[in-house]
């Protein structure tokens, strides 16, 4: 598995792993709002969230249909719609692309769920490496806290019920996250994550994130040349006065 | 070679296969008709049903984009051209494992005989005319059961150009290849994606032995033939 970098695109890719609750989203978020501050090219991506193949994924979570192969085959197309459409043109076009997840989630989960590794590689090798992979571990029971803390209604797969692990989906969630995790640990090596204490403050692990990211990739080669257009109109009511009384004081 | 790695009596996934199935439950039979549109596939697939039916089978019937989880989904993203071909070949993947997993398994396991309108072999054939690397589709289809048995109705594209146009009085877009910008011109490019789809049965035939049948003739002489091959299959044990 190539790096962008290896295979001669000029754009980046920067993805975040760990499990729901190890805080990535926070983190490759305030990672956007800085390099968008910095005048870089940036386009962020989201697992699953492919517009065309959205409505049948949730059609087959809500009526419980996924076995873990559709499970596995619908998220790949969803990967695949992204990555040909999306992140492909905008990494041969010079972008730092952000990726909230990437294929190993797939191995990760899907492994979990009983799908044979080299299959679901397999599945994945069109996809290239990315050039810096953050994976967010935390111990298990902290990310377990923050999701569980306010007991929330869990959803059905992902609880991980489909695989029958406890007629209780706290205790199904635990196990699965269990099972997750120890996919990440096992993959550290073989895809070259870079490991950050996700039990940390989001304060200091961002601090850490921008080092890391800035060591890895020479940001000012991303800059966009011209300078960056006028953010779009915001609601009145909302922010607006604010900066106008900000710019007023200065 | 065919039963290498397969269950006792006889059944085997081409690959990696679904998770947790027991090959040896799955008593009944599945039979695929293959072929290009307007090779008479569901003409025959409606006479071997009634016939089978007759003759005290049960019969279910999968066929591409007949899934529950994408068809409409897929069908949607087709009208638009949208996809782009490693996502093309997933969707249609999805759809097809799918059938497998909620239809074709759970029918196999109750002893029905299972006709299925076009099986993985179609899906190849397609992704490989669009430059799909065929290893790749080897290890998406090692999900698949192996048929109990395959037959490829084959017919010459000059021909099928004409049943196509008797029939509708046009020739679908996808059908013709247009997608992969072989001509502008319909019915060249129909002639010439039908003739590479050809080719790329043949390549697959190699792999997966399916049986050819010469469709050019009368609906009635393959009938016939059909059913010779399949009584065959239902009389072993």
């Amino acid at each position: 598995m190539k790096s962008f970098a290896e295979l001669n695109f000029p754009g980046r890719l920067i993805a975040v792993e760990g499990l729901d609750g190890s805080g990535k989203s926070t983190q490759i978020y305030l990672l956007k709002r800085w390099l968008e501050a910095e005048g870089i090219k940036v386009y962020f991506s989201e697992w699953n969230s492919s517009e065309l193949v959205k409505s049948a994924t949730s059609k087959g979570k809500k009526r419980e249909l996924l076995t873990p192969t559709t499970f596995s085959l619908i998220h790949a197309t969803d990967f695949a719609d992204r990555y040909e459409r999306h992140l492909l043109p905008l990494l041969r076009a010079g972008y730092i692309v952000l990726c909230d997840r990437y294929a190993f989630t797939a191995f990760a989960r899907d492994v979990t769920r009983g799908c044979p590794p080299e299959w679901v590689r397999g599945i994945y090798s069109f996809a290239a490496r990315p050039d810096l992979t953050l994976f967010f571990k935390t111990d298990l029971e902290v990310s377990l806290n923050r999701i569980l803390e306010g007991r929330p209604k869990l959803k059905f797969f992902e609880a991980g019920m489909d695989l029958r692990l406890s007629a209780d989906p706290y205790e199904s969630f635990r196990i699965f996250q269990g099972r997750i995790l120890e996919q990440y640990i096992a993959m550290t090596d073989e895809f070259k994550f870079v490991v950050l204490d996700a039990n940390e403050n989001v304060e200091k692990q961002q601090v850490i994130v921008r080092k890391l990211v800035s060591e890895k990739i020479d940001l000012k080669r991303f800059k966009r040349r011209s300078p960056l257009p006028l953010p779009p109109a915001i609601h009145p009511e909302n922010k607006t006065q604010e900066v106008e009384g900000d710019m007023a004081a200065a | 070679m065919k039963n290498q790695d397969g269950s006792k009596n006889g059944r085997r996934f081409y690959g990696h296969g679904i998770p947790r199935v027991k090959l040896e439950d799955l008593a009944g039979k599945l039979i695929v008709v293959e072929g290009a549109d307007g090779s008479g596939r569901s003409t025959q697939i409606a006479r071997l049903v009634d016939w089978l039916e007759t003759s005290g089978h049960a019969t279910v019937q999968v066929g591409l984009k007949r899934s529950t989880l994408v068809s409409s989904e897929l069908e949607k993203a087709q009208n638009g051209n949208v996809l782009s071909r490693t996502t093309l070949a997933l969707f249609y993947a999805t759809d097809f494992a799918d059938q497998l997993d909620n239809i074709i398994l759970p029918a196999l396991k109750a002893g029905f005989i299972v006709l299925a309108d076009r099986y993985i072999y179609t899906l190849m054939a397609r992704d490989m005319v669009r430059g799909m690397d065929e290893a790749w589709l080897k290890n998406l289809y090692g999900i698949a059961l192996e048929p109990d048995a395959v037959f490829y109705l084959s017919v010459e594209p000059q021909e099928l150009v004409q049943r196509n146009l008797s029939k509708n009085a046009t020739l679908d877009y996808w059908e013709s290849g247009m997608d992969l910008g072989l001509s502008r011109d319909m019915f060249d490019s129909f002639v010439k994606y039908q003739t590479a789809m050809q080719g790329a049965f043949r390549k697959l035939q190699k792999t997966y032995g399916f049986t050819i049948v010469d469709a050019n003739r009368p609906v009635g002489s393959i009938t016939k033939e059909l059913r010779k091959k399949i009584r065959a299959l239902l009389a072993e044990k």
